[in-house]
This record gives C-alpha cells, structure tokens and sequence, in this order.
C-alpha cells in the first residue's frame, strides 16, 4: 500500500505539521517508500501472539497518593515562549 | 598535559596526587577548542567545568573520591542539565534552559564527574549519521582520504569527541543502535544497558520502550566504572528497575573458560562487507581461544526487527513529541494576523523540526491513525514479542552471549547515504535494533581496522540484566584484539 497526496495532507494535519502543497507529493514518496518496508511484517504468523506491552516483566510501582512537589510556577514558566501574569499565553482560543 | 588518559588511568593517577582534575579539565578545555572542526561539542560549558574540576580537586584531597571524581566527560545534548543548553539538537528546542538535572547527570555529577559540555547528535536521536542535527553533523575524526566521513548516530557528537580525545568519557542514549553503530565508526567502545538498568529522567524522549542511555569510552574498563555510576533504581522513572548494581569493574576477570557464544546465522546477511565478515570470524576465535564454545544459533525473525522498529519507535516519538507545541518551552513560530491556536502549532512544528523528524513523526501519526493502527501497530508489537522470544530461547538453550557485527560496513562519508530513501539510512541498524526491541543488553568493542584504515567493531548481546558477565566477554574480546589504533589528527 502506498501513501497519496490525499493520506498525506491528511497525516500532516493530523501530526500538526504544516506542510506546503507543493512539498506534499516528495512527501508522499518517501512515507510509501518508509510504508514499503512495514509491509514485509505481513508474511509473519502471529497467530495467537499478544502485542508486547512490557519490554521487562515488572509491576509498576506505586507511591503514596500525596503530594512532593509544587509551588515552582517560576521554574514552570521559565522557559515559554510568551508567560504572562503567571500563566502560558496563547493565540485566542474562544470568541 | 595531554587529554589522552583513559578513565580508569585517570582515576588512579588523580587519587595518587599524580595530576589534578583542574590541570586534567584544562587539557580536556584546550583539545575540545582545537577540535571545532569536529563539531562534536555544541555547547561549551568551562566555567562549570572549572569550578567542578576545583570541588573535585577539594574532595580527593580528603582521600574517599569515588571512581568518576575529577574525571571530565562529555554529555550528549539529550540530557538535561540544570541551565545548560539542552536542545536535543533540534530548533524547536533553541534557548531551552532546562530547570532540572537528568538522573543520569546528576549522578554523575554527584559522583564528582566534570561536564565539559554538550555533545551533538541527531535531531532527537532519530538518525544514523548525525547529520540531521540542528548543529550540522559532527565529524568522523577517522580520515583515509579527502572525504568528511560520519561519525555515526544518533550519539555522533560523544563517539568523535572520545575518540579525538576530548574528553575520558561521554554519555550516549540507544533506541536502535545509537551508542554501539557510533562506537564501531569511531573505534571506541560503547555498552547499551538492559531496558531499566538506567533511569531515564530527564533524558529528552525519542522512543521511551526502547530509549535507554549507557556510556561511551575507551576501553571496557571505563565503560565498566561508567555504567556504575549511571545505573540504578530511581523513582523518577516507573520503567526502572529496582534491583541492585553489581560491581561492573569487578566483573572484568578475564576468565570465559565453559562459557557458551552463540552465533546467530540471520545476522550474515546480504550487504555484510567482506572485512566485518572475516572479523566476526576472527573474534568467535577469539573467544575460543579463552575457553569458550562457540556455536551456532537461530534468531529467525531478526529480518523483521528493522520493519518492527520502524512502526514502533515513530509510534511512540508521535506521541513524545505532540509535547512541542509552541506554548510551554522552544521556538513559537511568527504568527500572521487572524492565526489562531492551531496555526501556531502547525506553524511552530513545521518551523522547528528538521525533515526526518516530521516523517518520523508523520509515520507514527499514521501507523497509530484509525483503521491501521492494527494492522500496523499492534502487528508491530505481536512481532517484537516473538523477536524477543527468539532471544530468550537462545539463551534458555544455554547460550551466555552472543556474538555479531555491529555495523554492515565501516563508517561511510557524510551525504552518502539516505538523502534519496531514508530507508537506505535505516539498513545502517539492522544488527543493532534487535536488542532494544528485546530490552537487551549490547556492547561494541573495537576489534581492528578494515582495508582502508578505518576503525570496525563487534558486538556481544547478553542476557536481562547481565551487563556484568557481558562487559567481562567484551574485556576478553579487547585483550585478544588489541585495539590501539588513533585517528591521526588532522583537525
């Protein structure tokens, strides 16, 4: 299966990554060519496999459900791009 | 003083008053500023250098210094250090300042370690060649004729600053070969501990089931000291283990004798250069030669490791990286009048990540997108089980390591390869991606040089949590090779 301009403008929205019209067909060549080599997986058996979720058997710890961090809103912000009066600023959202 | 000392050398010489951190960081400040033609540090960082070296200096007067005390190491741009310039080598992360230390540095840095600075990579380790770095790619200090050649990736940056001797030592991450495919173009040695065996705080993620850091050095030995002081449980990072460390340099006996190597036949594949092929040979001979049997395994899937790899790790940096927005740290585009929340993202994505991230990213986006998500994803996860499956029948068999080639060929020339097909760079991975789907452990040793001079090496796999009998086969490998060759200097 390979990748068209259609599927391609349409991952690039949904990645939000925007993507210049004319840039979309190179583009879409070489995710078919990165798609092409997914493809070899179809001549495995997995029957009766389950997909892998834990790279190590292990239990995930648990800690006590109490707060140990906070009041760093300087050190939250620190690095935004636009911080204003303590909070991240952002393009209007609502009209 | 020259900075050609090896860690473990170092150590020994700094706890005897022989030299001190300050004068050792000095020669280290001095070779990285004659290096830039490397372009292996991307951040310069000497006067936190300096005032390390001085503390250190302080402590090993007072005789308890651990092993990394006064030793100065180079750390890759994926880790964050408390404001020290932290970008992963990506424009979408320009001015980051991060507000805290990775677990990794500041045990080393606990541990009396002196950061010289940061090292460059590929654009958030997603690269073979290091040349999709913001930064322009670091450069192989190995030179056999007019060409730049790669020093490998994603940890290019640390590769050619231990091997040009900037620095004793560096930290490098692994998602499918990013500290062992440097190590072998560069001749150094590097080891990717077993998934959990080292935290992952604060290490910038790519692909966090498969991401794991480890060290890069010149010999076993400082690999050995290095990961000791790395490793470890921490309650930062739920995927880490609680185990204890066992002591990595102790392991280094030298004795193999009854050990079993295995061999695994899928990996002499097509595209094996004829020099790594007759090394491999000679390093299973090696092993021999110390008492260990060598056989002959099976890995059947390992032919669809790199296919499994490239649906997974994109799946998981999709969703790592949906976290640069614009909003909270990094670049924000320029907005144009009447842009609103999803412009900036769109805008702010396009601007600051470089053209493989975006396809990785895209990648992901799909494979995990309704309607494929099953029949790419979750296939991609029913086959790394068997992968690992594979490697756990191996070693159920009685197998103790495995022996392979790190890398198809030697190290290649910067913008030859994957400017076309990015699937030509991917090929560069196919020995090193199995274990990280599998969680392994994997070292690289340098075992020689090929026809034209330039520096290849092997890789032995070992077992869940088996570094230290791992790294004592590597030291038997090192022994028996004799690897002593530099680059000669030319920048």
């Amino acid at each position: 299966m390979s990748i068209d301009i259609v599927t391609a403008r349409k991952v690039a929205k949904l990645a939000r990554i925007r993507v210049e019209e004319a840039d979309l067909p190179p583009l879409a060549e070489k995710l078919s060519g990165i798609l092409g080599l997914m493809e070899q997986l179809n001549e495995v058996d997995v029957t009766g496999i389950e997909p892998m979720t834990s790279v190590t058997p292990q239990r995930l710890k648990r800690r006590a459900d109490v707060v140990n961090d906070g009041d760093r809103q300087a050190a939250v912000l620190a690095n935004a791009p636009d911080a204003r009066e303590g909070f991240f600023a952002v393009p209007k959202v609502v009209e | 003083m020259s900075a050609t000392w090896t860690i473990s050398a170092a150590r020994d010489a700094l706890r005897k008053g022989e030299i001190s951190a300050t004068d050792l960081t000095m020669s280290c400040l001095t070779a990285i500023d004659a290096g830039d033609a490397l372009n292996a540090f991307v951040h310069k960082t000497p006067e936190l250098a300096l005032a390390q070296a001085r503390a250190a200096d302080a402590r090993l007067k007072g005789g308890d210094a651990p092993s990394l005390c006064g030793i100065p190491l180079g750390i890759k741009d994926l880790f964050c250090i408390k404001d020290v310039p932290t970008q992963a080598a990506s424009n979408i992360l320009r001015g980051f300042r991060p507000q805290y230390d990775s677990t990794v540095t500041s045990k080393l840095f606990d541990a009396g370690a002196v950061c010289l600075g940061k090292l460059n990579m590929d654009e958030f380790a997603m690269g073979s060649s290091n040349e999709s770095s913001c930064y322009g790619p670091a450069v192989n200090p190995w030179k056999v004729d007019a060409r730049r050649l790669t020093p490998g990736g994603s940890s290019g940056g640390s590769a050619a600053a231990v091997a040009a001797d900037l620095c004793l030592g560096a930290t490098g991450t692994d998602t499918g070969g990013s500290i062992r495919q440097p190590a072998a173009y560069c001749g150094i040695t590097g080891i990717k501990p077993t998934y959990g065996r080292v935290s992952r705080y604060g290490i910038i993620a790519y692909a966090s089931s498969l991401d794991q850091a480890g060290p890069m050095t010149k010999s076993v030995r400082d690999a050995a000291i290095m990961l000791g002081a790395m490793a470890g449980h921490d309650p930062k990072d739920s995927t880490s283990a609680d185990i204890p460390v066992p002591d990595f340099e102790a392991a280094l006996t030298g004795d193999i004798r009854g050990k079993k190597i295995g061999i695994p036949r899928e990996y002499r594949m097509d595209g094996l250069s004829g020099d790594i092929a007759a090394l491999w040979d000679k390093g299973a001979d090696m092993l021999r030669a110390a008492g260990a049997e060598v056989v002959d395994i099976s890995l059947p899937h390992t032919k669809y490791a790199l296919p499994t790899y490239y649906i997974i790790a994109p799946a998981e940096a999709s969703s790592n990286l949906a976290r640069y927005d614009g909003v909270r740290y990094g670049h924000r585009a320029a907005l144009s009048a009447g842009d609103g929340i999803t412009e900036m993202y769109e805008k702010t994505r396009a601007e600051g990540f470089g053209p493989e991230t975006q396809r990785r990213i895209m990648v992901g986006t799909y494979v995990l997108s309704a309607g494929f998500y099953d029949a790419y994803y979750n296939r991609a996860r029913r086959v790394r089980a068997l992968i690992k499956r594979d490697f756990e029948a191996a070693f159920a068999a009685g197998v103790d390591c495995i022996l392979a080639p790190a890398t198809p060929t030697a190290a290649f020339g910067l913008g030859e390869q994957g400017t076309a097909d990015p699937v030509e760079m991917y090929l560069n991975d196919v020995f090193t991606i199995t274990l990280n789907l599998a969680g392994l452990p994997g070292v690289c040793v340098p075992m020689g040089l090929d026809s034209k001079g330039l520096p290849l090496g092997l890789q032995l796999i070992g077992r869940a949590w088996g570094e230290a009998d791992l790294l004592n086969h590597a030291y038997v490998l090192e022994k028996s090779a004799g690897f002593v060759a530099k680059a000669e200097k030319w920048w």
